[in-house]
């Protein structure tokens, strides 16, 4: 028979839309408007799964994100998802949901053995064990691991997307139980623009779970005109199954809301939604979470929270059981009783366990007009039935509250209603920084003082009767709208709401029993990690007195839950344990975001794959592309990195390109060089202070070579500026570095020099550059341009404005080769037809285009250097042999760094050439130099290491390797012998100069 | 996610800055006069204060302009913000006088 | 006047004989003592260092008339909040040395303690995702070598291999090129260094005071005499302060300015699944961390946040940006989500090394700076701080790491080894 448990008539589900879903392979249905949870109880499933540690049965507790039990693996493949709490997982037709962390299932689990060990493994036992022998600690956290963890990874990557939105609002309102709902329809009728967020499917919070009136009727006719009048507001918005996850600073709150994919065919929307919403007033409305009385054997299935099984029988007209207990410390767990009372012949009151004497409110003396059997100022002392409840045992409570009296008496009951009072939903108020002031009446958290623009309100204020809730989200929600400048107040009629009278409840942290806590049943206080109240003794006893430490040492709220019904009673334990009475002077532990769990892949959001990082491509990629060159990023760009003719392997590609250049001519496409335009009166004085050499007496068309360093006198970027006039320069710099370099100049120019009249602009994107290189260049540029190029009319280290191909061009006669060599700068737009242009004319010279590997062989050849290859940030320009390019006559960035002792060390690290013995050996870049043939320390010791290579490749030209390398004092040592120890052997190598090709520069003019 | 009144654009978003360190540190006007331990002082030495901090911010994907802010560190409260140049707003004083 | 060390073991024969007793015999892990006035040393600051400095002093120098003071709970700043890793794979040779010391302490520290802190060899993997990335490792990994550090380069199809469920297509946005493995390398318990430190310090004599403030340092004559506390004035001729994210404000109290800058870093824990993931990853190019715990959680890190400050609370777009680079790695992990975030304050120095050692105060050493390599540090740290309080000298092991280097220009700059971390 289906749906056992499912009332005959009521509820908020659509019971002409059967959904069919399968657990643990069984094929069962539900309604629409079910949560798995409800459809499970509906269908009378008791065990849901297996506990984290003693693998005992467990079933549903809750009925929203405080369920510590009801984990599930839901679907499969790509599309898994473990850990959810079946009782915020929508029914949809076709789910398949399983129970994590037993095996075969949790009806007959074969890990339920690790149970009958369970004196062995008290709180943090494993600190105190598993040490001996000293090796064997990873056998036995092989074992531990697979122990733990609960549910499994999906085994595909996820075929769902994410998105994400910005908004900004007047008023954010979390929660749409009573008091948002009047919070945000009063800010939204004051005009203010309010996002109003809820993590249910329909508004109304707990009125849904609640019989409750409002103006003589339902309280949800009252909830459905709030949401319409909400709704109708201008640039209102109402996100339903959206949940507030975390509070962050200036009043910016995380909402992720649940899309497509609740169902798998969820189409092409994104499965869920980030909401980054920067809010000028938050009204915290999260409601409160019921907790649980701790008593012996409260996790048999069967033992639920009060409220959540009224959500059961109101909201999804499901009777949890035949014959229901409740267990109660205050009048709201009476209105459990009296709704199962009220649900039919289905179901019956076993009786009310209260641990009050006399109880006596409004709620009470209607239960005991229907005839509820009332057994007060009492406990259950324990709980029969190992998985489910069959029936509780009841004594006498004393006065204290730390012991019982009197007879036991059993009740036959097969679900008990547990409530402790309700616990105000501080989270949010607390993940921004909101202090926590503690009600010892009550004994709840209240929200305190806030650093952010919020306030809470309804129960989230720890306000729990329906009227003062709807007139606390009001009053809130209209002074939230003030604050934020909407000071209109229209008149608000109070709705007619009646309260009953309530008693103060009596708390009692842990339920006694006939012998100390611990010994007779175990009383849990974290059900989804096992830990029980004598676990927190345990670690009060053993030292662990802080919240924090006893939390850490117990994982007392650290599981999927967090802790959302046990962390208050943990606390109360660890108090009562210290003998502190207080709660409140036991401390209070931060809660974190988020306030449930959020989707990695939703944080994600669509920064993954191709978007991860945006791509740079320069204006001539397609053609590289279509060329079949491979990619080398540098930074966000692709760069060509060679470019393979058929077969060819990357050392034949690249030595081909190495030999078209230094023989005929090569063409590289440097567009992604930082190219920064430098304007202004005082632009060249600028330029001095920031290199190290002197920029002055630059003459228009020249260009110039600088480096740049940091206060500390280190190299951090180099490249060429040329004079395009008196008061107008052009910058590059690496490809890399072109965004900091700017964001240096501009920093020193606002903030150190602003009486220097100077602009920068970046134009590297305006700018494509073609350079054409090789002793046949010159040769090339003449039959597409009409200036005179002989070396006179054109010399080397100067600019001239041309037209090439038709462009308009400029044309830097600068090289990173050695060889002839035009950098043909021209309008981005016109990139590629210069290129094509360039390649047509070239056919003839036999142009090979070349890419960043050719670039970097073919400078090294010429021992130029590249800044974060050569350099690497403790490198001054001394140490590369480039004193000639700083001068000793002006202050420039970094200059008084090199008095320091440690710049003036004899034995610093040099830039020196490499030439290994074998000419065949390519050493490895980042291969250590070593003074002594080894290939390893002896154990125990070490070589000494008196530097690196930092450049190494295959040079066609010279027909045999090379390398750069930084030395201890290497040109001292040029001539000498060092060693390189690798994998596999140590190589030997002559220290060189490190210019291997045209020392002379005789080549430079073709 | 602080939100940052940018003194140019206005409010933006704390991923359009760029944090630049602590406000009013002057490069000495003379380097070579001073000793390795001033100048270290002026390289690295930071008061790295809890509570009021000046510090300068950039907008960098925004105006790029530079400017102050005066934010207490243990709270990321933004006191003010104020332009390049200009002296901290009264009562806003540094921690240790330069 | 020391009390004796009390001898209660840990052990399986302990956990049983307990269990017979209900476990209402365990004796307490630490003391709860009030200040005596005047100590030989007092170490200020209560976290997994100064705790491990408290053990060494008495352990290896014999001097335990020793206060530890802590303004909260020991154990509760970075020593809780960090992703647990440990490695040495540094650049550095004087890194390399400290780093590998404490390593090898790691190695023997559960038996050492009597305590397990549930050290995990599982290997750490820092990825290459370019040129420069592969240029980097691979001098790294020699430099490792030569030091007598296990280091391997690991190709794409081994990284493949040894880490099924990464992503090494070609095709993603960076793709991985290599990486370098640290076998050695892993996780530990860390709460558990912390517990185990103190509990060692606290048997040897130690006095471990808990919700005591340090308010100010004094001095005469250029030396300290003690420090100002919560629980009133507390005399020593010797003190180490070992606090981190808060080392500048201490240096303000003593009339001194550090190199430091403290930022938050982030870190956040997934929900807990069965084992997926046996090694511990780190990427500088795509900026994330990850490794999975023995509870079965996914623990992630990042780079620090961008903006300095003291509220142990991150921006929220860090984490954004962090788990786009995680998916991009490990597609499957997409659909799993982030149960728990936090943040602490770390302490950075301009060349991402720590300072160890003497301040412009006479008795008054400082242990700072560590930025975001702390935890992996501890134990080493620890010896050593105690070797230079015990001596009033540094060991060779940290005598580089004075506040002297950003004078003379002496630094260590291992931003190429601690770029995103940890």
């Amino acid at each position: 028979m289906s749906q056992v448990n499912r009332l005959p008539d009521g509820g908020r589900i659509d019971r002409d839309q059967s959904l069919a879903f399968t657990f643990n392979g069984r094929r069962l249905t539900g309604y629409a408007g079910d949560t798995v949870a409800s459809a499970l109880l509906a269908n009378g499933v008791r065990i849901v799964g297996r506990s984290f540690k003693y693998h005992r049965p467990r079933g549903i507790v809750g009925a929203g994100p405080e369920e510590p039990n009801a984990l599930l693996q839901l679907e499969t493949g790509g599309r898994a998802l473990p850990n959810q709490q079946a009782t915020r997982v929508e029914l949809y037709d076709g789910l398949s949901a399983d129970s994590v962390n037993c095996w075969p299932g949790p009806d007959f689990d074969l890990m339920s053995g690790i149970g009958l060990f369970h004196r062995l493994t008290p709180a943090g036992f494993y600190y105190k064990t598993f040490m001996w022998p000293a090796s064997f600690w990873k056998y036995y956290e092989h074992v531990i691991r697979r122990a733990a963890g609960l549910g499994r990874a999906p085994t595909a990557p996820d075929p769902d997307h994410y998105d994400k939105m910005n908004a900004h609002c007047d008023v954010l309102v979390v929660g749409g139980g009573p008091a948002g709902l009047a919070a945000a329809a009063a800010a939204a009728a004051s005009g203010a623009r309010v996002i109003l967020a809820d993590d249910q499917p329909e508004l109304g919070g707990r009125l849904l779970s609640e019989r409750a009136e409002i103006d003589g009727g339902p309280a949800m006719d009252w909830a459905a005109a709030a949401e319409a009048a909400i709704a109708g507001t201008e640039d209102a918005i109402v996100l339903k199954r959206t949940t507030a996850f975390g509070y962050y600073d200036h009043n910016f709150v995380g909402l992720i809301e649940q899309r497509g994919a609740i169902l798998p065919d969820g189409g092409d929307r994104s499965r869920q939604r980030i909401w980054r919403v920067r809010a000028k007033q938050v009204v915290l409305a999260t409601g409160a979470i019921e907790r649980p009385l701790i008593f012996a054997d409260n996790d048999r299935p069967g033992v639920m929270l009060a409220g959540a099984v009224r959500s059961y029988v109101n909201r999804y007209g499901v009777a949890p059981g035949k014959r229901v207990a409740v267990f109660t410390n205050n009048d709201d767990a009476y209105r459990t009783a009296l709704d199962l009372a009220d649900a039919g012949v289905a179901v019956a009151v076993a009786a009310v366990v209260d641990v009050r004497h006399d109880p006596s409110g409004d709620l009470v003396t209607q239960a005991m007009a229907r005839g509820i059997e009332i057994v007060d100022g009492a406990a259950v002392t324990g709980v029969q039935g190992s998985r489910g409840v069959r029936g509780i045992e009841v004594m006498g409570l004393n006065e204290a509250g730390d012991g019982v009296t009197g007879a036991a008496r059993d009740i036959e009951c097969d679900v008990i209603c547990s409530s402790g009072g309700w616990n105000p939903a501080i989270h949010l108020h607390s993940h921004a920084g909101g202090k926590a002031t503690f009600d010892a009446e009550r004994g709840i958290f209240l929200p305190g003082e806030t650093l952010q623009a919020a306030t809470s309100a309804g129960a989230a204020a720890g306000t729990f009767d329906l009227a003062g809730c709807v007139d606390g989200g009001a009053e809130a929600g209209k002074a939230a709208a003030a604050q934020a400048g909407y000071k209109k107040s229209p008149r608000r009629k109070n709705p007619k709401i009646a309260t009953e009278d309530e008693a103060p409840l009596r708390l009692i942290w842990t339920v006694p029993t006939t012998a100390p806590t611990g010994r007779r049943g175990k009383h849990f206080l974290d059900q989804a990690h096992d830990v029980t109240a004598a676990d927190v003794q345990l670690a009060a006893r053993e030292g662990y007195r802080s919240i924090e430490h006893a939390k850490r040492y117990t994982t007392l709220g650290m599981a999927p839950d967090q802790g959302k019904t046990g962390n208050i009673p943990g606390m109360a334990v660890l108090g009562q344990a210290l003998g502190v009475d207080n709660v409140g002077d036991v401390g209070t532990t931060t809660f974190r975001p988020p306030f449930t769990p959020v989707t990695l892949g939703a944080l994600a959001g669509r920064d993954v794959g191709p978007l991860m990082d945006p791509v740079r491509m320069t204006p001539i990629h397609h053609w590289h592309e279509l060329a079949g060159c491979t990619w080398e990023d540098v930074g966000q760009w692709k760069r060509p990195w060679y470019y393979p003719k058929d077969g060819e392997d990357m050392h034949t590609a690249v030595s081909r390109e190495c030999k078209a250049v230094r023989d005929a001519v090569g063409i590289l496409d440097a567009s992604t060089l930082g190219k920064i335009d430098i304007q202004g009166p005082d632009a060249a004085e600028f330029l001095n202070r920031v290199y190290t050499n002197a920029w002055t007496k630059l003459g228009n068309g020249r260009c110039r070579y600088g480096l740049m360093l940091g206060e500390d006198g280190m190299i951090m970027d180099d490249g060429v500026t040329t004079r395009l006039a008196d008061d107008h320069f052009v910058m590059t710099t690496t490809t890399g570095n072109a965004a900091s370099v700017l964001e240096w100049l501009e920093e020193w120019l606002q903030t150190e020099w602003p009486e220097l009249k100077v602009f920068c602009t970046s134009v590297t994107e305006q700018w494509a550059n073609a350079t054409i290189c090789g002793p046949r260049a010159r040769d090339l540029l003449a039959e597409c341009t009409d200036i005179a190029l002989d070396a006179e009319s054109f010399p080397f280290m100067s600019m001239q404005d041309a037209t090439v191909a038709g462009i308009p061009a400029r044309i830097f006669r600068i090289s990173f080769t050695g060889e002839l060599s035009y950098e043909i700068n021209v309008p981005a737009s016109c990139g590629l037809s210069l290129w094509t242009a360039l390649i047509n004319a070239g056919d003839k010279y036999g142009i090979t285009p070349y890419g960043t590997e050719t670039m970097h062989v073919l400078r090294a050849e010429k021992g130029y250097i590249i800044v974060g290859q050569e350099t690497d940030g403790t490198t001054t320009p001394q140490d590369l042999g480039m004193d000639w390019i700083v001068s000793a006559k002006k202050d420039f960035i970094g200059r008084r760094s090199f008095a320091r002792e440690d710049n003036q060390r004899d034995d610093r690290k040099q830039l020196v050439g490499l030439l290994t013995d074998d000419p065949s050996t390519v050493l490895p870049e980042g291969a250590q130099i070593t003074e002594t043939r080894l290939e390893r320390p002896p154990p125990g010791s070490t070589v000494p290491m008196i530097g690196h290579v930092t450049s190494s490749y295959h040079s066609p030209n010279l027909g045999r390797s090379f390398a750069l390398a930084l030395v201890k004092r290497g040109r001292e040592r040029i001539g000498e012998n060092v060693y390189l120890p690798l994998d596999g052997g140590v190589a030997r190598a002559e220290v060189t100069g490190p210019v291997f090709v045209d020392p002379e520069g005789s080549r430079i003019d073709g | 996610m602080l939100l940052i009144p940018c003194p140019f654009c206005g409010e933006r978003e704390e991923s359009e800055f760029h944090q630049g360190g602590e406000a009013h540190i002057e490069r000495p006007k003379n380097p070579d006069k001073l000793s390795d331990a001033e100048w270290a002082d002026y390289l690295f030495l930071r008061d790295n204060k809890k509570g009021l901090y000046l510090e300068r911010w950039v907008h960098r994907h925004g105006c790029r302009r530079w400017f102050n802010v005066a934010r207490d560190t243990a709270t990321n409260e933004i006191k003010t913000v104020y332009k390049m140049g200009a002296k901290p707003p009264r009562g806003l004083t540094k921690g240790r006088a330069k | 006047m020391a009390s004796a060390p009390r001898m209660s073991k840990y052990s399986i024969f302990s956990l049983v004989r307990n269990a017979l007793a209900y476990h209402e015999g365990w004796e307490q892990v630490w003391r709860s003592p009030e200040p005596k006035p005047e100590y030989d040393v007092i170490i200020v600051g209560g976290g997994g260092h100064g705790l491990a400095t408290a053990f060494y002093l008495a352990k290896e120098h014999g001097i335990t008339n020793v206060a530890v003071i802590e303004k909260g709970w020991l154990g509760g700043g970075n020593t809780g909040r960090n992703t647990t890793i440990i490695r040495s794979n540094y650049l550095w040779d004087e890194s390399a040395g400290i780093y590998e010391k404490s390593l090898q302490l790691y190695e023997g520290l559960s038996q050492e303690l009597n305590f397990n802190i549930m050290l995990s060899q599982r290997g750490v993997l820092n990825l290459a995702h370019n040129l420069h990335d592969m240029r980097e490792l691979e001098r790294r990994v020699n430099a490792n070598r030569l030091n007598g550090i296990d280091s391997e380069i690991l190709s794409t199809a081994e990284i493949q291999d040894f880490i099924p469920i990464i992503n090494t297509s070609p095709k993603s946005r960076y793709p991985i090129l290599g990486g370098s493995l640290q076998r050695r390398g892993g996780t530990a318990r860390h709460d558990a260094i912390a517990w185990g430190f103190a509990r060692g310090a606290d048997q040897r004599g130690v006095d471990i005071i808990q919700q005591c403030e340090v308010t100010g340092i004094r001095q005469s004559r250029g030396k300290v005499t003690g420090v100002e506390t919560t629980k009133g004035l507390i005399k020593a001729k010797t003190v180490g302060v070992v606090v981190a994210g808060h080392s500048s404000v201490l240096a303000g109290m003593a009339g001194f300015r550090l190199t430091v800058n403290s930022y938050p870093l982030q870190a956040l824990v997934s929900e807990p699944i069965k084992p997926v993931l046996d090694t511990v990853v780190m990427s500088n190019a795509v900026h994330v961390y990850v490794s999975q715990s023995d509870k079965g959680e996914l623990v992630i890190g990042a780079g620090i946040d961008g903006c300095h400050g003291y509220t142990q609370r991150g921006s929220l777009h860090v984490i954004e940006g962090q788990l786009g680079a995680l998916c991009e790695l490990f597609p499957i992990f997409s659909r799993l989500r982030m149960m728990r975030q936090w943040g602490g304050i770390v302490d950075t120095c301009p060349d991402a090394s720590p300072i160890i050692g003497k301040t412009p105060v006479g008795g008054l050493y400082f242990n700072c700076g560590w930025g975001t390599g702390g935890f992996k540090a501890t134990p080493g740290s620890g010896w050593a701080f105690a070797h230079t309080l015990a001596n009033g000298e540094p060991h060779p092991l940290n005598a580089p790491f004075t506040l002297d280097r950003f004078t003379t220009g002496k630094l260590i700059d291992e931003h190429g080894a601690a770029a995103v971390a940890h």
